[in-house]
């Protein structure tokens, strides 16, 4: 049998649920990579490069982090916003940094508008219209990360980063656990340190988009 | 009972799409006399719906929605139905349930969040369509009331199964003929504000939603009397003016029709006596309380 990897879409219609794969969760200090469990520090590494290669690198704050419940909230959205700012200095021209949220998870009929929000379940509304080809979720509830980042993988060719609180995604391509203000700063810190040495997917534009 | 419930990260504020954070700035979470008047004037928590044109539920949603005591502790529970069109829309935390269990769900919830929570004040407010209340839901509706279930029903009565074509429903007239029902039903409307009142509930209303005053008044009554004292039911006619041949602006006069005396929705009350000594605590409250406004306003 061969072994199932997580990887850009489009897949399918409806792609298969990781875990049945035999897909596994890192256990603290981990990550996973496609799949395959790695240490966090390399973890951050590819995120940071997959960021700095998007055209669209975009991060999906959900309603955890969106919403002041509690002050570590509101500390993590702070942290959030420092990433954003880390990434749109370090792009390079061309290049289209977005914050696009995800206020809830409720279905929203008729339609959602895809430039201001995301909705989880049809992320790839907005994925398509801003041909976003790099994104991250945090501060999303596991049951609807996992739905949204499936149908992302369904139907896109979006690389999916998860910065979860909890113990990872395995539907996303890239996952880190036990997110806290500190990972996320040092996400944007790994950001900083490969700036410039990335070459950005600027000139396959077409393909990239294609999804 | 504050916005405080519901802040936006201040870092974040600025993308969040314009609707939060108009429902952060000028909703009427924490307002004490929120009403139907607020309608249009602050933020709604049900500004769109995909119901029929002029479907009386609309009115009826945003009277109910109005007039909630305490919206941002509030989990209201819905079933499958026209009803659950606007669920999505509806700025109050809400759960879908499956078709029927709208009750059980709720009598599960009260309880676990006055565990959860026992300083804070949580009402748990049902609000279904007449198939789901009275025919597939009926077991779950009685127990909860036979228990003692201390939360609000209210049913959404358009007298069939609107959401799938129109079928029978046990809350139809007598002789009526629906879409999908043609032979006409043979047996009367069930009586269930009745049966309510036998089966313990502390304040049974059977009305339409023609009056938004009125419509205040029996929400509010109805879940404070919930919150203290036992299970309430509210009846409330929502005409499904698609399958009884209405246009979109007639759904109000259908109503008043259909509460002249001598019909089925003229308006109906019963309050227990338990219930009866609280109203009137609360209205000598209520009246201490705007004297002492008053007063304050004179000195001012
Ligand atoms: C368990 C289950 N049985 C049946 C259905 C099909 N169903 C969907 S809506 C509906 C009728 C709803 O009627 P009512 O409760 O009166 O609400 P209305 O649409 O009239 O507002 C039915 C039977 C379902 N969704 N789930
Ligand atoms: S089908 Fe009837 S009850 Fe349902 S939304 Fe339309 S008018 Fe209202
Ligand atoms: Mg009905």
């Amino acid at each position: 049998m061969t072994q199932y990897r997580v990887l850009p879409g489009p897949e399918h219609f409806l792609p298969p649920a990781a875990a049945s794969m035999g897909i596994y969760l890192p256990n603290p200090g981990e990550a996973h990579i496609n799949g395959v469990i790695v240490p966090e520090e390399k973890a951050y590494e590819e995120a940071a490069r997959q960021f700095l290669m998007a055209q669209v690198p975009t991060i999906f704050p959900g309603p955890l982090v969106l919403w002041a419940w509690n002050e570590k909230a509101a500390k993590k959205a702070a942290a959030v916003r420092s990433l954003y700012e880390t990434l749109k200095e370090c792009v390079q021209p061309g290049q289209k940094p977005m914050l696009i949220p995800m206020p809830d998870y409720r279905p929203k009929y008729p339609k959602i508008n895809p430039e201001v929000e995301i909705n989880p379940n049809h992320p790839n509304l907005t994925i398509w219209h801003n041909k976003i080809d790099c994104c991250m979720f945090i501060g999303v509830h596991c049951h609807q990360a996992n739905l949204s980042l499936k149908i992302i993988r369904g139907g896109t060719s979006c690389y999916t980063v998860a910065m979860c609180a909890q113990a990872g995604h395995e539907d996303a391509m890239l996952s880190f656990r036990d997110a806290s203000v500190e990972k996320i700063l040092k996400l944007g810190e790994w950001i900083r340190k490969l700036k410039g040495t990335v070459k950005p997917r600027l000139a396959s534009a077409k393909t990239s988009a294609s999804n | 009972m504050s916005k405080e419930r519901i802040k936006i990260s201040p870092d974040l504020y600025d993308i969040m799409p314009s609707d939060y954070q108009d429902l952060v700035q000028s909703a009427t979470y924490g307002k004490e006399d929120r009403g139907w008047k607020d309608i249009g004037t602050s933020k709604e928590l049900i500004e769109q719906h995909s119901l029929c044109a002029g479907c009386p539920e609309s009115m009826a949603f945003r009277y109910i929605l109005a007039s909630l005591p305490n919206p941002e502790d509030t989990v209201m529970v819905g079933s499958t139905g026209c009803t659950s069109l606007v669920f999505p829309m509806v700025a109050v935390h809400n759960i879908h349930s499956l078709f029927g269990n709208q009750n059980a769900i709720a009598s599960g919830l009260k309880r676990a969040l006055s565990v959860r929570f026992p300083d804070r004040v949580k009402d748990v407010v049902v609000l279904a369509g007449d198939g789901a209340t009275v025919d597939i839901g009926l077991d779950m509706t009685l127990q909860a009331w036979f228990r003692q279930e201390k939360f609000t029903t209210i049913c959404f009565d358009n007298e069939l199964y609107a959401n799938t074509g129109g079928q029978e429903s046990g809350l139809m007239q007598k002789g009526f003929v629906a879409k999908m029902a043609p032979v006409g039903k043979l047996f009367d409307k069930v009586r269930l504000p009745e049966i309510a009142r036998e089966s313990g509930c502390h304040y049974v209303v059977n009305c339409t939603v023609s009056k938004p005053s009125l419509v205040e008044k029996v929400i509010r009554n109805s879940v404070l009397i919930a919150r203290e004292i036992g299970p309430t039911y509210i009846q409330l006619y929502t005409p499904c003016i698609l399958e009884i041949g209405k246009n979109s602006m007639e759904g109000l006069q259908e109503m008043r029709d259909s509460e002249k005396p001598t019909e089925r929705f003229a308006y109906k009350e019963y309050v227990s006596e338990p219930a009866k000594q609280f109203l009137a605590e609360l209205a000598a409250k209520d009246k201490e309380r705007k004297a002492a406004a008053k007063q304050l306003a004179g000195k001012a």
